[in-house]
């Protein structure tokens, strides 16, 4: 439904997206990731046909977006990064304008206004002029316009900034509804969401596309991604270390005490092809060692980690 | 009705909406007609020329009141929309530039012509005091729509240049103060005395000083109705080139 090629976009000498290519199908739910200035906004504002690219090519549902606006703008709704809303009109007033904006007419925008207020938790306010709004209630209302007239795509900038966890929840589930019919790419700071409700995610920095893959497929890029992790107890650092770096399988092993005196151990495979037998081997050497363990489990790799080693700047690297 | 003429009244009604929504839309009005009622009795002398005519008490201030009032009304048109980042909104709904702005323009033209029909008890007055042509009255009327059409015209394509409503409105001042002064006579007499004539023709055809004139004196010629045409539709291009620019392209 989404066909990105090679966008670029240059403000003066400025490059903020510089080559980014992306497909997302129906059912699909694309994370948008990536630190701050990373040229998410950006590419967002191309896709929905607010910037013109520099040059590169986006398509919605096969409407070159520079050919066919209007074609390609009737399957998107947009929720922009500050929730923009008419603050002289009241909820309603503002949902029924753009029902109208969007070829909706008589009982249809009544119907379509019903609908998304309760999906929004709106109808308390309906008759308030937007100016009078809480933050969370101004972008729930501006969320609502973005899924009023059902659209095929949709984009959405930071969808659950500044809600309370109830209302994040809730437009998560939300989005993991929509998500089954259609594509949808939204762009987060937070990771867990994307773990929660993505099918796939990509990570941009300085403008071009870093990462693309599963959650779990970036989660496995973690350099801790498939390690086993064993606590236990009265057991010499020495004999732990020196048995478990001995096992076939076995990569690196680093040792840290605990403060309430038990002792963790970190088994690395020794290379991919032995990860799957590796938390199997870690654990008959515990038990015919007799070792008194309470923990024991293969790490999958923390987003935030993949997020931190592929984003962060090479200065800030070195001096870590 | 087709889609392009539904999207500029869905705009037009929305924008329309929005002055009566808040006081703004009675200010101005009141204050359009208390201005009007001081210029044309205290300043125009109505009663004192004795003339049964709208023409010299009554139009002859048209340009002068609105090069403050009609900015007044139309600076808030596309500053207000960048300020709050609307604009994103309303230029990603499937709907034009084009459409997008003359909607708004129209809005803001009827709200100025519906400020401009309420001075309809001048029209009494000199109707109960003598015998005046009511093809002159009808043509100033004209004419002094057009002339604030063409400010309108002006002050839209400024407030897309900024975000801020007082350059915005500072800025169709001076813009339209010039296409006052360019025809207006003390300066162009001044100007006669050491510029060449093609050079003054050349300044005072910017002028809509010329063309109002015409109008006020009950001439409804089709040049004056081009001139005014040409600015407005100049300066709602000159708005849509402004606003694709500053998306960047």
């Amino acid at each position: 439904m989404i066909d990105v090629e090679n966008l670029i976009k240059e403000f003066g000498p400025k490059r903020a997206v510089n080559g980014v290519s992306f497909t997302i199908r129906r059912g699909e739910i694309l994370g948008f990731l990536g630190p701050n200035g990373a040229g998410k906004s950006t590419t967002m504002r191309m896709i929905t046909g607010f910037f013109p690219p520099t040059s590169g090519r986006v398509r919605i549902g096969g409407h070159d977006m520079a050919e066919e606006p209007i074609a390609a703008k009737k399957l998107i709704g947009y929720l922009p990064e500050s929730a923009p809303c008419y603050s002289d009109m009241t909820v309603n007033g503002f949902l029924r304008f753009t029902a109208e904006l969007r070829g909706m007419r008589g009982a249809q925008i009544d119907a379509a206004v019903a609908k998304v207020a309760g999906l929004c938790f709106l109808e308390g306010v309906l008759h308030q002029s937007v100016d009078t709004l809480s933050k969370g209630y101004r972008h729930r209302t501006c969320f609502a316009q973005s899924i009023l007239h059902d659209p095929e795509v949709l984009v959405l900038d930071e969808p659950t900034d500044g809600l309370d966890p109830n209302q994040k929840h809730e437009v998560r589930q939300i989005i993991k509804r929509m998500g089954q019919t259609k594509a949808i790419i939204f762009s987060t700071h937070i990771l867990e969401e994307v773990e929660a409700c993505c099918s796939r995610a990509i990570i941009i920095d300085r403008g071009t596309v870093v990462a693309n893959g599963t959650p779990a497929e970036l989660k496995a890029r973690a350099e801790t991604a498939g390690s086993v992790h064993l606590r236990v107890r009265n057991v010499a650092a020495e004999t732990l270390k020196s048995k478990l770096g001995s096992l076939p399988v076995a990569g690196r092993v680093s040792l840290q005490d605990n403060p309430d005196g038990s002792l963790s151990a970190r088994v690395f495979p020794r290379d991919k092809s032995t990860r799957a037998d590796l938390s199997l081997s870690v654990a008959q050497t515990a038990t015919q060692s007799g070792w008194s363990f309470d923990e024991l489990h293969t790490e999958e790799g923390r987003l935030d980690d993949v997020f931190r080693a592929i984003t962060l700047p090479d200065s800030v690297k070195t001096r870590e | 009705m087709n889609e392009s003429l539904r999207n500029i009244w869905t705009i037009l009604k929305r924008e329309l909406n929005g002055y009566f929504a808040s006081p703004v839309a009675y200010v101005f009005i009141v204050i359009f007609l208390l201005l009007n009622g001081f210029f044309t009795f205290m300043l125009g002398g109505f009663f004192e020329l004795g003339e049964a005519s709208l023409s010299r008490p009554f139009f002859n201030w048209h340009p002068w009141l609105y090069l403050f009032l009609v900015p007044a009304a139309g600076m808030r048109l596309w500053a207000e929309e960048r300020r709050v980042g609307t604009l994103e909104l309303l230029l990603t709904m499937p709907v034009t530039a084009a459409q997008a702005i003359i909607g708004k323009f129209l809005a803001c033209w009827a709200f100025l012509a519906l400020a401009l029909a309420l001075t309809f008890p001048v029209v009494g007055s000199v109707y109960y005091l003598g015998h005046p042509d009511g093809g002159a009255i009808f043509a100033g009327y004209v004419g002094s729509l057009l002339l604030a059409g063409s400010y309108l015209a002006v002050t839209v394509a400024t407030s897309a240049i900024t975000r801020n409503q007082v350059i915005s409105f500072i800025l169709s001042v001076v813009i339209c103060f010039f296409l006052i002064l360019a025809g207006w006579e003390p300066v162009t007499s001044l100007l006669v005395r050491w510029a060449p004539a093609g050079l003054v023709e050349l300044v005072t055809g910017f002028s809509v000083m010329p063309h109002f004139a015409s109008f006020q004196r009950g001439v409804i010629d089709f040049r004056d109705l081009l001139f005014f045409a040409s600015v407005i539709v100049f300066s709602l291009f000159g708005t849509s080139v402004i606003l694709r620019g500053l998306r960047g392209a």
